[in-house]
């Protein structure tokens, strides 16, 4: 016990000296969550967007009215005839047109049925997506206190509803998908990095002449890990709770386990990954192509596994942040207990138990 | 050995911070003289030499190297001298006919020049048989001669060796001797680092340096007989204790 | 016996690192390895230190088998690879401390031992290892490899890449070692060192050339060798190389080593020789051969 107790001494030393990594590895979390939160976003503000109102009544009014009171949208302009729509946009500036056809009001009265024409430049397909489900989601509004005066029920278009995430709050979605990826980065790569600098430096030969078992050294080389992991998964947890407001809606113990699970799979991975690199070098390559891409790419964190080809889904099943992901977003975003996700949990203490066995069976006692 | 001088230095400092790393060196040396250039680690060797061969900017004081000045002209200095390092000489993973065609591209030789160069260099190193073979397959030995040799290519007036025969075998580190007196005879400097004093013995001139200064310059044997001992090692020892 | 070594052979891929390789250390015995890069010394080391195993022969260490009591032998043998392996980000005394944690012992328990070369790095303990010099270095991984008093010492390479004074420091704490019953296995690229072990092994290529006591080792020379001098150097190698006597010309430092193929060389034939070549301030006496010249004789034949 008291070798163990100074191995792990020796282990936050390194790790406390080593400023740099510290930094990268308490900042990176900070950094990713505001770069996904702020940054790089699914949501919309001040759009410029253009009228042609052939009506002029007071439906039309009314909606526009409402559009340009929304903090999403800024009217810019108002054109008289279509051939002035491509002519806008053009310009570049313009991202969507809303035209009203004649006689709107009267049409909706009558007809019970009226229709704009929504166009948008579509060059950036994900943002003419978003900026017509915002806009959709303004006429449903409209339509929706229209229907509350008149007992007939008036058609503006067709409804469409989010759910889990009703306003559309992208941050929501990549959380889970960014406290995925800083647990498996922390885990699996520092300790694939810590242990294998041991063998760069020669001191494992050192250590392999000694007393000390092998289950010591590793057990040793993880323990730190498991702690920095942990305070990576409360920070990314609480700055998502108080930055972007997100709720919890399951039980944060459950949260907390499952974590944990995880990042003893992804310490298990980094375990095996220097059981078969020599080098730092080797170590960290195949921590970041090896393990990073799958788990931004197929893990179903920015593609949603549904649209990949048939090939690809099969392969995202032995990517153990793809369970993870269903698992905290089932937790974080749906209120899910444990029954509902104890299927992915066993995939994970699973595919734990295969990476410990065979780092076992190739961590050698000798040099080669 | 001519009287014309091809490196001459005069005060050449270097400083980080508070800390002198060469402090006021003087020296010359002549056309084909082999000159070895002795100190402990971190006397200050390193720093001095990068200085020489234009890689590193002086404090103060003059350095001219092959004519040319080391803080105008560095990039002169450095196409009319070779380098070699224990360290660092040839690509592992190129074969010997692609290391030779590298480094002699660099120094912008002609295609036909390195065609023949080469096939001259490998056959007087007795390399016929492993042209085509790659340079970390081979024994230490033949990569540090092949090494010398290729800095030799474009023919530099001056070759700077950083402690080129550490490791080597007896033998094969005598004709790495041949091979340098060989080139000193033909008219190129020999500017050797090391810290081995064994080889100091076979230089022309030796200077060593302890803590940033030139202590002692000369012949080996005349340094010998100004410390009364018998080997090179024992000045070495002197001198050392004599400053700590 | 403290290591006995029995047919070993060890090869890689396509290289024989050792071939057939046998000897004994004697306990209390200071042994030298002597033999340049890639010769096969660290392979050795590696086998006897229980990290690579043989692929025929056999090898003991204080009469534990290095294969099956692998275990006993990483109790009671200390090592230090070739890389001087610190932790470079730990003070000195935090790397002192962590290795006599991890052999289950104190710095405190076996002071004596490493005393007097601890005292000469101790006012430097804070400091990190990784900002100290070679020969400080040197000294703080040979205290680490002795913290757990061990019974037999591998050392692999100490000195490659120190300056002299260290190298000498060095060796005087080898001999004080020594005095205190540790057996020492020492490998050096430098003939130079040969001559402080009670015996050495030359090794080129993976096999022993020869094991003997230094004196003897040296008297074992066969042929006289002559120290030759003259005005310019490289001209005296090429005019000797072609003397149809030569048996063997090897510069060595300001003079060339030659030896005779005649048994009746006299000087002055040779000298008449050289200055038919047009060479001058000719010089030739006899010598005394060196380890080094001993290793090249052995090498050759």
């Amino acid at each position: 016990m008291k070798r163990f107790k100074g191995f792990i001494t020796k282990e936050f030393y390194h790790i406390f000296r080593d400023k740099r990594s510290l930094f990268i590895l308490f900042g990176m979390p900070i950094a990713q969550i505001m770069l996904f939160g702020f940054a790089i976003t699914n949501e919309i503000n001040n759009v410029d967007i253009a009228i042609l109102d052939h009506a002029k009544d007071i439906n039309t009014t009314e909606i526009i009215n409402k559009i340009s009171a929304s903090k999403h949208f800024n009217i810019n302009q108002y054109i008289e005839k279509e051939s002035d729509i491509e002519a806008i946009f053009k310009k570049g500036k313009i991202k969507a047109v809303l035209n009203f056809e004649n006689d709107f009001s009267k049409k909706l009265v009558k007809e019970h049925q009226a229709s704009i024409q929504l166009i948008t430049d579509a060059t950036d397909p994900n943002t003419a997506n978003t900026i017509s489900n915002y806009l959709n989601a303004i006429l449903i509004q409209y339509q929706k206190e229209i229907n509350q005066d008149i007992t007939l029920n008036y058609q503006i278009i067709p409804q469409t509803r989010m759910v889990f995430n009703p306003e559309l709050k992208s941050v929501y979605m990549f959380v889970p998908g960014v406290m995925t990826i800083i647990l498996m980065l922390v885990s699996a790569m520092m300790t694939s990095i810590s242990i294998t600098k041991e063998k760069e430096l020669g001191t494992m030969e050192i250590l392999l002449v000694s007393p000390i078992k092998p289950i010591q050294v590793i057990v040793g080389k993880v323990f730190p890990y498991i702690f920095l992991s942990i305070i990576n998964a409360i920070i990314i947890v609480t700055l998502s709770l108080f930055i972007f407001k997100m709720p919890i809606q399951g039980s944060i113990l459950l949260l907390g386990l499952e974590s944990v699970l995880f990042i003893i799979t992804a310490l298990s991975l980094g375990i095996l990954i220097s059981t078969i690199s020599e080098t730092q070098q080797t170590a960290m390559m195949i921590s970041l192509m090896g393990l990073m891409l799958p788990v931004i790419l197929l893990s179903g964190f920015i593609f949603p596994i549904s649209s990949m080809p048939l090939p690809l889904q099969l392969i995202s099943n032995i990517i153990p942040a793809k369970w993870f992901i269903i698992i905290i977003k089932g937790i974080m975003l749906k209120g899910v207990g444990i029954q509902f996700i104890w299927k992915e949990t066993l995939i994970l203490i699973g595919m734990t138990v295969f990476f410990i066995v065979l780092s076992v069976k190739n961590y050698k006692i000798r040099l080669e | 050995m001519s009287n014309e001088n091809v490196i001459q230095v005069e005060r050449l400092t270097k400083t980080f911070g508070n800390f002198t790393a060469v402090n006021a060196i003087s020296f010359e040396v002549k056309k084909g003289e082999i000159f070895g250039f002795l100190g402990a680690n971190g006397a200050g060797k390193t720093t001095a030499m990068k200085m020489l061969i234009g890689i590193s900017k002086p404090t103060s004081g003059e350095a001219t190297i092959a004519g040319f000045d080391v803080y105008k002209h560095a990039e002169d200095i450095k196409k009319n001298i070779g380098y070699m390092s224990q360290k660092f000489a040839l690509y592992d993973d190129l074969t010997v006919k692609e290391n030779i065609a590298f480094f002699g591209g660099i120094y912008g030789l002609s295609r036909k020049i390195i065609k023949e160069k080469s096939k001259h260099l490998i056959e007087e190193l007795g390399l016929v048989d492993v042209a085509n073979k790659l340079v970390g397959a081979l024994p230490l030995g033949w990569k540090q001669k092949l090494s010398f040799s290729v800095s030799l290519l474009h023919n530099p007036k001056i070759v700077f060796l950083d402690e080129p025969t550490g490791g080597v075998d007896p033998i094969t580190r005598r004709q790495f001797w041949e091979m340098i007196y060989k080139a000193a005879n033909q008219g190129t400097t020999v500017f050797v680092t090391t810290h081995y004093m064994d080889e100091a013995e076979y230089c022309d001139r030796v200077s060593i340096m302890v803590n940033g200064k030139i202590e002692a310059l000369d012949t080996p044997k005349k340094l010998k007989a100004q410390f009364k001992v018998e080997h090179m090692n024992d000045v070495f020892l002197k001198l050392a204790r004599h400053t700590e | 016996m403290s290591i006995t070594v029995t047919n070993i052979s060890k090869s890689y891929k396509n290289v024989e690192a050792l071939k057939d390789v046998s000897f004994n250390v004697k306990s209390g015995e200071l042994f030298g390895l002597i033999g340049p890069d890639g010769a096969g010394k660290t392979t050795l080391f590696r086998i006897l230190t229980t990290l690579l195993k043989a692929n025929s022969g056999t090898a003991s260490v204080t009469g534990f088998d290095v294969v099956t009591d692998y275990k006993d032998i990483r109790n009671c043998v200390g090592y230090m690879p070739g890389k001087f392996s610190l932790y470079q980000d730990l003070t000195i005394e935090e790397n002192l401390n962590f290795f006599a944690t991890i052999f289950n012992t104190t710095l405190e328990e076996n002071y004596e031992l490493i005393k007097d070369i601890y005292v000469q790095i101790e006012p430097f303990k804070n400091r990190r290892a990784g900002q100290l010099s070679g020969g400080m270095k040197q000294k703080l991984a040979l205290c680490c490899a002795l913290i757990h008093k061990p019974k037999v010492l591998f050392l692999d390479e100490p000195t490659t890449g120190v300056d002299p004074v260290s190298r000498k420091e060095f060796w005087e704490m080898l001999k004080r070692l020594q005095q205190k019953h540790i057996t020492i296995l020492v490998s050096t690229p430098y003939m130079d060192e040969a001559a402080l072990c009670d015996r050495i092994a030359l090794i080129q290529d993976g096999e022993i050339l020869q094991i003997d006591t230094p004196k003897a080792m040296i008297s074992h020379h066969k042929k006289d060798i002559y120290n030759v001098s003259a005005h310019n150097m490289y001209q005296l190698i090429n005019v000797l190389k072609q003397y149809k006597h030569q048996h063997s010309v090897y510069p060595f430092g300001a003079f060339v080593h030659y030896t005779d193929s005649r048994t009746d060389f006299n000087m002055a034939d040779l000298k008449a020789y050289l200055e038919s070549k047009s060479l001058s301030e000719i010089k030739i006496e006899k010598t005394l051969p060196t380890i080094e010249d001993t290793f090249m004789e052995l090498a050759t034949t």
